[in-house]
């Protein structure tokens, strides 16, 4: 490699770090605000906004789900397997919502209940047939 | 070894072996487009929570890979232009750009259409999907960049800076769903894990994924044969060419 061309190939890697470390404080700085949902564990230890639309992610727990009978009004309860929030909505839930599905909603904290004016339902990355779904369900409760 | 680079990077020779290349390339193509497509809407079994609503993974998966895929290759092209100047590796980053334009698009499009039914919202602000909206004003930002400069060359110096300052947005898309909590899930296939995914729907999303890798190869030759022609004109070499043809 010619001396000039080693010159060059410096300041490109040069300007690749500088980018980089650029955007890595950028992206320290901007950390609390990138989380796109809190935890029932973090809203119940008082990290959530006050006064202030935020999301909280959770699994809908197991026999939680209330639905009124006059209106679309719901209220479940979303966990993060250790603390338990609980969640009113009212409107048209996602296909995917059920018991034990992971969901975020978004919304406001009332006297430690939810508002939720948004309910989105979060899929995993598994995708295999019906079929053995249920057979790893089976091996699960069998263990 | 050097020679043989050398040679590659030569406008006439690069023009006549592609021109042998794209038949080879289509050929390959069209089966692997047909089989992966049959094998993924029709043989693959449907998902035991979405149904067959997660069909739209074999578009949009591989769509999603080909975006973050064709930048990487830019940029390699962009360190080339800026260290060496072959001409050839300018011609060849710019003709890829229209190709990522598509395929970030098409990603983008096929996740909102399956957001819609599964998550309950066309779009949310969650960091990947903000990232990779972000990588198509790149894509648009580098077109837009190149065609606003007279002198080709100057523009493909200018245009290798904004793809390399551009290359940190691609480790943020990558890493995006295990760094913070998004709203969309995490990978599925990884090059260290095995794939949480059932080998029959497995299969026919790599057909996929090669099927559109060969497509992005035939675009990139076609939009770069052009690309050189209009570039090298007046060049002996287009002269002869011209003049071949209009024998023949």
């Amino acid at each position: 490699m010619t001396p000039r061309r080693k010159k060059r190939l410096l300041l490109v890697l040069l300007m690749i770090f500088g980018v980089s470390s650029a955007t890595a404080l950028a992206l320290k700085a901007f950390d609390q605000n990138m989380m796109f949902f809190y935890s029932p564990t973090e809203i119940n230890a008082g990290k959530a906004p006050e006064n202030r639309d935020f999301r909280i992610g959770g699994l809908v727990v197991q026999g939680s789900v209330v639905r009124s009978e006059k209106s679309l009004m719901v209220k479940f309860d979303l966990t993060d397997t250790k603390e338990v929030i609980t969640v009113q909505y009212a409107g048209i839930l996602p296909d995917l919502f059920r018991e034990g599905q992971g969901i975020i909603a978004r919304g406001q904290l009332n006297d430690g209940v939810i508002n939720a004016v948004e309910v989105l339902a979060k899929h995993d990355e598994n995708y295999m047939p019906p079929e053995i779904a249920d057979a790893v369900a089976t091996a699960k409760e069998a263990n | 070894m050097m020679q043989w680079f050398h040679r590659m990077a030569s406008p006439a020779w690069f023009y006549r072996f592609s021109g042998k290349l794209i038949p080879f390339l289509i050929l390959t193509f069209t089966p692997l487009l047909i089989i992966g497509l049959y094998g993924g809407l029709v043989t693959a079994p449907s998902d035991y929570q979405q149904g067959d609503a997660f069909r739209i993974i074999y578009v949009h998966v591989p769509a999603a890979w080909m975006s973050l895929f064709i930048y990487i290759v830019m940029a390699v092209y962009a360190v080339i232009t800026l260290i060496w100047r072959i001409k050839l590796a300018e011609i060849l980053l710019i003709s890829s750009a229209p190709v990522g334009v598509g395929f970030t698009i098409l990603a983008l499009a096929t996740g909102s259409l399956w957001g819609k039914p599964m998550w309950g919202t066309w779009w949310s602000w969650d960091a990947r999907l903000t990232s990779e909206l972000l990588l198509l004003f790149l894509y648009l930002g580098v077109i837009g960049l190149y065609r606003a400069i007279e002198e080709k060359r100057t523009a493909s110096r200018f245009v290798s800076i904004l793809v390399l300052v551009g290359t940190v947005n691609i480790p943020i898309i990558h890493y995006s769903v295990e760094w913070w909590n998004t709203l969309h899930q995490g990978s599925t296939i990884t090059l260290t894990e095995k794939p949480s995914m059932h080998i029959d729907m497995l299969i026919p999303l790599l057909m996929m994924a090669i099927a559109f890798k060969v497509f992005y190869g035939i675009s990139l030759l076609i939009q770069a044969r052009a690309e050189l022609v209009e570039r090298e004109f007046n060049s002996r070499w287009v002269r002869e060419l011209v003049e071949e043809n209009s024998d023949g």
